[in-house]
């Protein structure tokens, strides 16, 4: 054995580039266990990709995205979800003709392969952990309602349960509390701080009292690049950051 | 609730599932004479292909516009057995090379091609009819669904493959039959097939195992795969970051489309006689995805009144107006995509089921609660 490890997650020198312009430009940054990162920055600074690059979305030009010292670049999206990253998608992705119940059984780590999905039984097990997931989320009165009859904010918490059931170590989050009411968001908080426990959390989010609220740590993106990186006073206190995202 | 349990049916399903057994083992047999029930009978064999595209187009959202290239050569896999049965040296001996199909004598072939000879064997021609199809769906599958081509893309190359095997049939009439197909088949085992009391019998065969793949389909639907078909459908990257390989599903569902397809084929074979190309090309696969769109793309048994009530419609139609009836299927295809999205099982889960479920509400008045009409599309028979 080596080195205890330090970092979940280093990225180094990711890049890449659609038809020459690059949205994300040499960025490198390390995640440890348990913390919860947040990155800001203005609209088309290059966030979506970011995650989008890690998941294994879209491939990268250059870089390197190691989890757990595994080589993500190289592996197809679901193997990337065995290791252990889950992604939430920026608008509420769920299946809207589904119940709240199979959306999340859908998501239960059994029976991945085509065989395994034929053969997969709702046993007590099943059954207990979708509805323990539910609870969490807000939805248990909701299991047996089609998921294309729930608010804009509870699909949001759909597809955070959706995540949690996997248990990942890497949870990554795109704006989860955009387009929520302030009830919504309130819950939405509680939620987070509850479920960033005992793993690490990437999100991106605008808000900057709910990223006051639970940033270990904060990365500015600006143009593809790493503006600054630091506790959100260190950054707000930026002249660089000032300039081109809280100034405005 | 709808999620505790693992049953293979709910009651509505099962009560849809013994409505269709009454009528194709018990209605058709007592009111239709022996001519018309064999020609019921060759509307079912499309049935099997409206039923697996019922799973791949209405559950997994592939639309394949090639479903005849899977119902021909199951067909073909069937009628090169019989050929060749039929083609003993004694019935071919007027032949310049007895022995072999009389097209292949046509076409001045002195030997049978290897790839006929073990057509030869029954068991051999019946695995051909299942594995030749998912051979054809698997290669093509991988090679469209790991490279991500999906949606009007895989529509349109599953329709040139359609058009190839037509052409390729055409062309190698050596060593197919060409245009005319394979024709003259006579005896399985030495039992003749052409018969009334055969066809009787080939009907019910046929029946039964329409009724295995209606199984076979409804265990697939109700599994956590046919959820994930679903799911697949309307938000195919959430499935595959939720840990599914994606394509892997939609192979799986394509060959199995393909294999329900070669039954169908195999059956059309023995219950008609032939088995040609004009069942392969593109229109009949279009005519295919139109059973399953008027039976209702989402169900499974709808599919079969779907095969059942346009071919029924297409053997009366063109009786009298033979040439009106393209018209007359496009027109009830657009009617059916426009005013009836879930077809025939649509307006019976949407329409009148709530009716009767209503009319049986009021009739027990206050005294019985009202049962809750299945929102959900797994209700839908
Ligand atoms: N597949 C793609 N092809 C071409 N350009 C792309 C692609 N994906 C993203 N971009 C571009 O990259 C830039 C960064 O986009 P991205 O979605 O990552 O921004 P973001 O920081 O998430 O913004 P927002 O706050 O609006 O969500 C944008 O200019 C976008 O147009
Ligand atoms: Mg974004």
């Amino acid at each position: 054995m080596g080195l205890h490890e330090r970092y979940l997650l280093k990225v180094e020198g990711l890049t890449v580039s659609f038809d020459g312009f690059k949205a994300v430009n040499d960025l490198s940054f390390y995640v440890e266990p348990n913390e919860c990162r947040v990155i800001i920055g203005p609209n088309g600074a290059g966030k979506t990709t970011v995650l989008d690059l890690i998941c294994g979305r879209t491939k990268a030009t250059d870089g390197s995205v190691k989890f757990k010292n595994q080589e993500l670049l190289q592996m197809r999206e679901d193997q990337i979800v065995h290791a252990g990253v889950g992604r939430k998608f920026q608008t509420p992705s769920v299946y809207e003709d589904l119940s709240v119940f199979e959306n999340l059984e859908i998501s239960y780590p059994k029976g991945y392969g085509v065989f395994g999905a034929l053969a997969f039984r709702r046993d007590d097990t099943v059954q207990a952990r979708i509805e323990e997931i539910a609870e969490t989320i807000f939805l248990e009165d909701l299991l047996t309602e089609k998921a294309a009859y729930l608010s804009h904010g509870q699909k949001q918490w759909l597809e955070i349960g959706m995540l949690l059931i996997q248990d990942p170590e890497l949870l990554m989050l795109d704006e989860p509390v955009a387009g929520m009411s302030v009830a919504e968001r309130k819950k939405t908080a509680e939620l987070l701080n509850r479920i960033i426990k005992d793993r690490s959390v990437i999100v991106i989010e605008h808000d900057m009292g709910f990223v006051e609220d639970i940033a270990t740590r904060v990365n500015v993106l600006h143009q593809g690049k790493m503006l600054s990186e630091g506790s959100m006073a260190h950054v707000k206190a930026d002249p660089k950051v000032i300039e081109v995202y809280l100034g405005h | 609730m709808t999620f505790s349990k693992n049953s293979l049916f709910t009651r509505q399903e099962l009560i849809g599932f013994i409505v269709l057994a009454a009528i194709i083992f018990l209605l058709l047999p007592a009111v239709l004479d022996n001519f018309r029930l064999n020609l019921f009978g060759k509307y079912l064999t499309y049935a099997f292909v409206a039923v697996g595209l019922a799973l791949c187009w209405g559950a997994g959202g592939i639309l394949s516009l090639g479903q005849g290239v899977f119902f021909g050569l199951g067909g073909y896999c069937m009628a090169m057995f019989l050929k060749l049965e039929a083609s003993t040296p004694e019935n071919t001996s007027i032949q310049s090379t007895p022995g072999i199909p009389d097209f292949m004598d046509w076409n001045q072939l002195t030997e049978l091609p290897f790839w006929w000879v073990p057509f030869h064997s029954l068991t051999i021609a019946l695995i051909a009819v299942v594995i030749v199809p998912v051979t054809f769906a698997l290669i093509i599958g991988v090679a469209m669904f790991r490279r991500r081509v999906g949606g009007v893309y895989f529509a349109i190359i599953t329709q040139a493959f359609a058009a190839i095997l037509t052409i390729l049939i055409i062309g190698q009439q050596g060593f197919t039959g060409g245009v005319n197909g394979i024709t003259d088949l006579r005896t399985l085992k030495g039992w003749d097939i052409r018969t009334d009391e055969a066809k009787e019998v080939l009907y019910f065969v046929n029946a039964f195992l329409l009724f295995g793949v209606l199984l076979i389909a409804q265990f697939v639907r109700k599994s956590k795969l046919g959820r994930i078909l679903i799911a697949m459908r309307d938000q195919e990257d959430r499935v595959r970051f939720s840990g599914y390989d994606v394509a892997s599903f939609k192979i799986f569902i394509f060959c199995l489309g393909a294999a329900f397809a070669g039954i169908g084929g195999a059956m059309f074979t023995l219950q008609v006689g032939f088995m040609s190309p004009t069942l392969v090309g593109i229109v009949p696969s279009i005519e295919m995805v139109i059973f399953c769109a008027v039976g209702g793309r989402l169900s499974i048994l709808g599919a079969v009144y779907g095969a059942l009530l346009v071919n029924w419609a297409k053997t009366s139609f063109s009786e009298s107006f033979p040439e009106l009836w393209l018209f007359g299927l496009g027109g009830l295809f657009i009617a059916v995509v426009m005013l009836f999205p879930n077809g025939l099982a649509g307006i019976w889960t949407e329409q009148i089921m709530p009716r009767i479920t209503k009319l049986w509400a009021a009739r027990a008045g206050a005294v019985a609660p009202i049962p809750a009409t299945s929102t959900e599309e797994e209700g839908a028979i």
